[in-house]
């Protein structure tokens, strides 16, 4: 797209849908968001860029195949329910370590759940973005 | 025969004395660890126990018959093939075969649990495919093979069916524990299908009318199978259902007419068949009919006494039916025909083998001292004693006795008679042994008595095991005896009308039910294709069609058996509800009647957002946001895609008849929903989910901790599918670009 | 209000099957979109209705007050969205590769051209 007010707002854009998007992922526990919803906002940001540059610099962005990346994130998530077995549990059971806890803070919390969602965000983000990529690519 | 390399030969050597050492050393240990038999052997793994099926295994003394007999035959046959076959290109697959057989059978007779008896039986059924299609460059050879698998696979569902009415009626699937039930199965209003189903599997399996046909094209198979399978052992199989049922299912009202009409049939009809036969291994293939058919007859009936006589029978028949299948394969080995007229003073050629055939032959005749002798005795003095069994049974058998006096006559006479061109014949002593031994055999037993004697009491009933008088040659001048006498007369004359008779019965044209079968076959094919083709068009809308008339048909039959109505209240639904539902109509609308794909688009893409506005009416923030993302979505991919994609077809009018189909597809759908309305919902899932997110998952936002914690597995279930659909998705793409031209 | 939506679902699925009949693969995506909107609502609706209250539970509380929206069937409802995109992104990559292949996308037409009845080495 050739529209000057279009590339600038795009780089933006991208920037913030970026942000966005891990805020999403990492605030869902506890409000409406999650890794599919942070996932999708990622996929929305890299599709903004690409309509503003080309597929190439798009891929170069992203650095890592698309499909690479999906892969990723179904690998994150198996080893988040083996993570479970590894401490004894059943497969997915939900491990929390309370980092820094003491009496009065419940202290950060760190769960093969938060793992789980991270690898969901790029498991939907990786998959639809090499979706759009490779159509891109051959129309 | 192809050549083989020398360590092939030698490697067909050892697979051939192992297996017999292994199949002696199994017969030796029945032997051993079988007498005496005072408690039944039980075993027993877990297998499927929450529906009661096991690998349960049980030996008493009806399995104990058979063990012996298996493994016995079993022995010489795999002694005989080794020499039948040596050089054979498939030489080590034909004892695998035979190995895979053997075991499949011991596994039947073994059975304790009623599934278990069914996947042994089927596996018999499979490796007799197997066995009977071994020449399988031979059309002939892999045409039997089929009808036999057919024919039995059939029979076999009908018995899977009996045996699962059976353990459901008597509440166990175990054999034993039907068995010993004070319960009377014949009570039960089920019992009549048990008995159908069940007669139905074993008649089809022991090739009795009318399923009849498949048994003598299964001598396609190489003699030694011939020997084994279809005389002594599979086609037993359905003998040993029957007669293991037999204490449960005998008083049952149709049991007795059932097998006893269709034993006697194939009795009578064998015998008529096997006189108008020239080659002898279908000849014995027709007395094995004969055999089995009464056999049948006498397992119709419930006394002990003829029960024990078919046992005794059932021994013998084993015993001279393998010898003379042996015999004839060792024959056909040396001369290279299985003609009548190779007998031809095999007396003065080689005495031992001719004296072992001609005791086979006494026996098949049941002339003592043989023990066919005792089995026909028992038959006519058990079936003489008991109340139940009409005069016709007893003339029908008589009658099919007097067939089997001729046919072994007819043999004997040719073996002894002397012939001009009598030149020494070389008959390989491993093919020789077996016939030898089992001809022996069935004098021994029938000379001493005490030996066979215990065999058949243990296999009958602890109650009735007195009843019967004890195995032995000799009873006094008795009706039996009587019976036995006119039987020899009556084989007599037949013998001497023989000729005569044969040549009758091959002038006359018959009907064979095989010739049906290829018809029949071709038929079922024609069927299926006419009805593939009628339904699966190749049209989306034909094919779619049917399916979704199927479907409203099934709803209404539904709807229509409720006969109690659920009561639904109307709750006033806020204006803004109302507002959104016409949103979604507009935008339903505009997709169907939009001409331009554009505006089609944007038709769904109001239809999307007025269903994301529905989720945040109701409370459902995250399926809102993923509604809405997703719609997102949607539109670009398809705006993308549109550059290569055709423009939408001009409507023509309504489509009436796909109109009224959707629409009452759409109105089942709502009815349903309506139902599901009126009916209470079970939150108990619900309710945990809510207690337990936050003290327990350490999460407020109770959906995301059920996706990620609770049903963390089926979200790993579902991200899988959403990489595989991309991928396929790319790889569809991907190989559109390497293949255009 | 639950009779409301169930009709109005029901035409949803009349109207997502118009299409999918059509013979024509473009309105058949199209009914695919709808059919989807349509199974998602009907699993939603099932759950029973309740207006406004997410289930989310407050800072401080161990568990929702009062009564809440019913949060499993929104998770079944959740992946099964995603999981229709994909569907859908399928279908429409067939779709094209079925034009570019055939140069039509009526899927009406008499059997295949002989190229493509003769398998995937085609």
């Amino acid at each position: 797209m050739n529209s000057l007010i279009y590339k600038v707002g795009a780089n933006l854009l991208f920037g913030i849908l970026l942000v966005f998007s891990v805020f999403m992922l990492l605030r869902g526990h506890n409000e409406p968001g999650g890794g599919f919803i942070g996932g999708l906002i990622g996929a929305v940001a890299f599709i903004v860029y690409k309509m503003s540059e080309d597929i190439a610099a798009t891929r170069a962005v992203l650095r890592v195949n698309p499909e690479y990346l999906a892969v990723f994130g179904l690998t994150i998530a198996l080893i988040a329910g083996l993570l479970g077995v590894a401490f004894g549990d059943g497969v997915f059971a939900g491990q929390w370590i309370f980092v820094g806890a003491t009496a009065e803070t419940k202290g950060w919390p760190i769960s093969t759940v938060l793992l789980f969602d991270v690898g969901v965000y790029f498991t939907v983000l990786g998959a639809i973005v090499a979706l759009v990529l490779e159509m891109e690519r051959h129309l | 025969m192809s050549t083989k390399s020398k360590r092939a030969l030698v490697r067909e050597v050892e697979i051939h004395w192992l297996s017999v050492v292994w199949c002696a050393s199994l017969f030796a240990l029945a032997v051993l660890f079988l007498f005496p038999l005072s408690e039944p052997l039980r075993w027993t793994l877990d297998w499927l126990p929450a529906l009661g099926i096991n690998l349960s295994f049980y030996i008493d003394g009806l399995s104990r018959i058979f063990i012996l007999l298996i493994t016995g035959i079993g022995a010489f046959i795999f002694l005989f093939s080794g020499n039948y076959l040596r050089g054979h290109v498939h030489y080590e697959r034909f004892f695998l075969y035979l190995h895979l057989f053997m075991i499949a059978m011991l596994g039947v007779v073994v059975a304790d649990n009623l599934i278990t008896l069914f996947v042994f039986w089927e596996l018999t059924s499979l490796t007799s495919y197997l066995l009977i299609g071994f020449s399988h460059r031979e059309p002939r050879a892999r045409r039997a093979a089929l009808q036999g698998l057919l024919v039995t696979g059939a029979g076999g569902l009908c018995l899977l069916a009996g045996l699962i009415l059976m353990g459901i009626a008597a509440g166990s699937f175990s054999i034993s524990e039907i068995l010993d039930d004070q319960i009377a199965l014949q009570d039960h209003p089920w019992v009549h299908a048990i008995v159908i189903l069940l007669a139905l599997g074993a008649l089809t399996k022991s090739a009795q009318f009318p399923f009849h046909f498949w048994l003598p094209n299964a001598m396609e198979a190489p003699t030694p199978v011939s020997a084994f399978l279809h005389s002594a052992t599979m086609v037993k199989a359905g003998i040993y259902v029957l007669a293991r049922f037999h204490p449960e299912l005998s008083e049952a009202d149709l049991w007795m007419p059932l097998l006893a009409t269709a034993g006697v049939i194939t009795a009578l009809l064998g015998g008529v068949l096997a006189m108008k036969q020239r080659d002898m291994k279908q000849m014995l293939a027709y007395t094995t009919l004969m055999a089995l058919g009464t056999l049948t007859a006498l397992l119709s009936q419930p006394d002990a006494a003829v029960y024990a006589a078919a046992l005794t029978f059932l021994v013998a028949h084993a015993l001279y039916k393998a010898t003379l299948f042996l015999s004839v394969g060792a024959l056909d080995h040396a001369l290279g025909a299985k003609k009548f007229r190779n007998l031809s003073s095999l007396w003065s050629r080689h005495r031992p083998f001719a004296v072992a055939w001609l005791l086979a032959l006494l026996s098949l005749a049941g002339l003592p001292p043989a023990i066919g002798f005792i089995g026909k005795e028992l038959l006519y003095d058990g079936l003489l004693r008991s109340d139940g069994a009409s005069l016709w049974i007893v003339i029908g058998l008589l009658i099919a006795n007097a067939t089997m006096v001729a046919l072994a006559f007819a043999q004997a006479h040719r073996i002894v008679r002397p012939s001009r061109s009598a030149i020494a014949t070389p008959f390989a002593t491993a093919e020789i042994a077996g016939p030898v031994v089992l001809a022996i055999l069935g004098i021994v037993l029938a000379v001493m008595a005490g030996v066979a004697d215990p065999l058949i009491r243990d296999a009958l009933e602890p109650t009735s095991q007195n009843a019967i008088l004890p195995l032995g040659l000799w009873h006094g001048i008795n009706a039996a005896l009587g019976l036995s006498v006119l039987t020899v007369l009556l084989g007599l004359a037949l013998a001497v009308l023989h000729p005569r008779i044969y040549r009758a019965l091959n002038r006359i044209p018959g009907f064979s039910f095989d010739r049906s079968w290829d018809r029949l076959l071709k038929g079922f094919v024609w069927f299926a294709e006419t009805l593939t083709n009628r339904i699966q068009t190749h049209r989306l809308s034909t094919d779619l069609s049917w399916i979704l008339t199927t479907l409203v048909l099934l709803g209404i039959a539904v709807v229509v058996s409720h006969d109690a109505w659920p009561e639904f209240q109307w709750q006033s639904a806020p204006l803004k509800l109302w507002l959104i539902t016409a949103l979604i109509c507009a935008g339903t609308l505009l997709s169907l009647v939009a001409q331009s794909r554009i505006a089609a688009i944007t038709g769904l893409g109001v239809v999307g957002i007025g269903v994301a506005l529905i989720f945040i009416l109701f409370g459902a923030p995250d399926v809102a946001i993923t509604q809405l993302l997703v719609e997102t979505l949607l539109v670009v991919l398809i705006a993308v895609a549109l550059l290569n994609l055709p423009s939408l077809p001009k409507q023509r009018g309504i489509r009436f008849g796909h109109a009224v189909l959707s629409l009452a597809v759409g109105l089942l759908i709502s009815v349903t929903l309506w139902g599901i309305f009126a009916t209470p919902l079970d939150r108990s899932l619900t309710t945990y989910f809510e207690q337990t997110s936050w003290p327990e998952a350490f999460g407020r936002n109770i959906v995301n901790v059920i996706l990620v914690d609770f049903r963390a597995l089926d979200t790993f279930g579902e991200i899988a599918v959403v990489l595989t659909a991309a991928i396929g998705a790319i790889a569809l793409l991907r190989d559109m670009r390497v293949r255009r031209r | 209000m639950d009779a409301l939506l169930a009709g109005l679902i029901g035409l949803l699925f009349a109207a997502a099957l118009y299409q999918m009949l059509s013979g024509h693969f473009l309105r058949f995506l199209l009914g695919l979109v709808l059919i989807s909107n349509a199974a998602t609502l009907t699993v939603f609706v099932s759950g029973r209705l309740t207006i406004g209250a997410a289930p989310l539970i407050p800072v401080g509380e161990n568990a929702p007050i009062g009564a809440v929206a019913n949060a499993l069937p929104q998770a079944l409802v959740l992946t099964a969205i995603v999981i229709g995109l994909g569907l859908f992104a399928f279908t429409l990559f067939l779709a094209i590769r079925t034009f570019r292949r055939l140069g039509h996308l009526n899927a009406n037409a008499a059997i295949h051209d002989r190229s493509a009845s003769k398998g995937p080495t085609a």
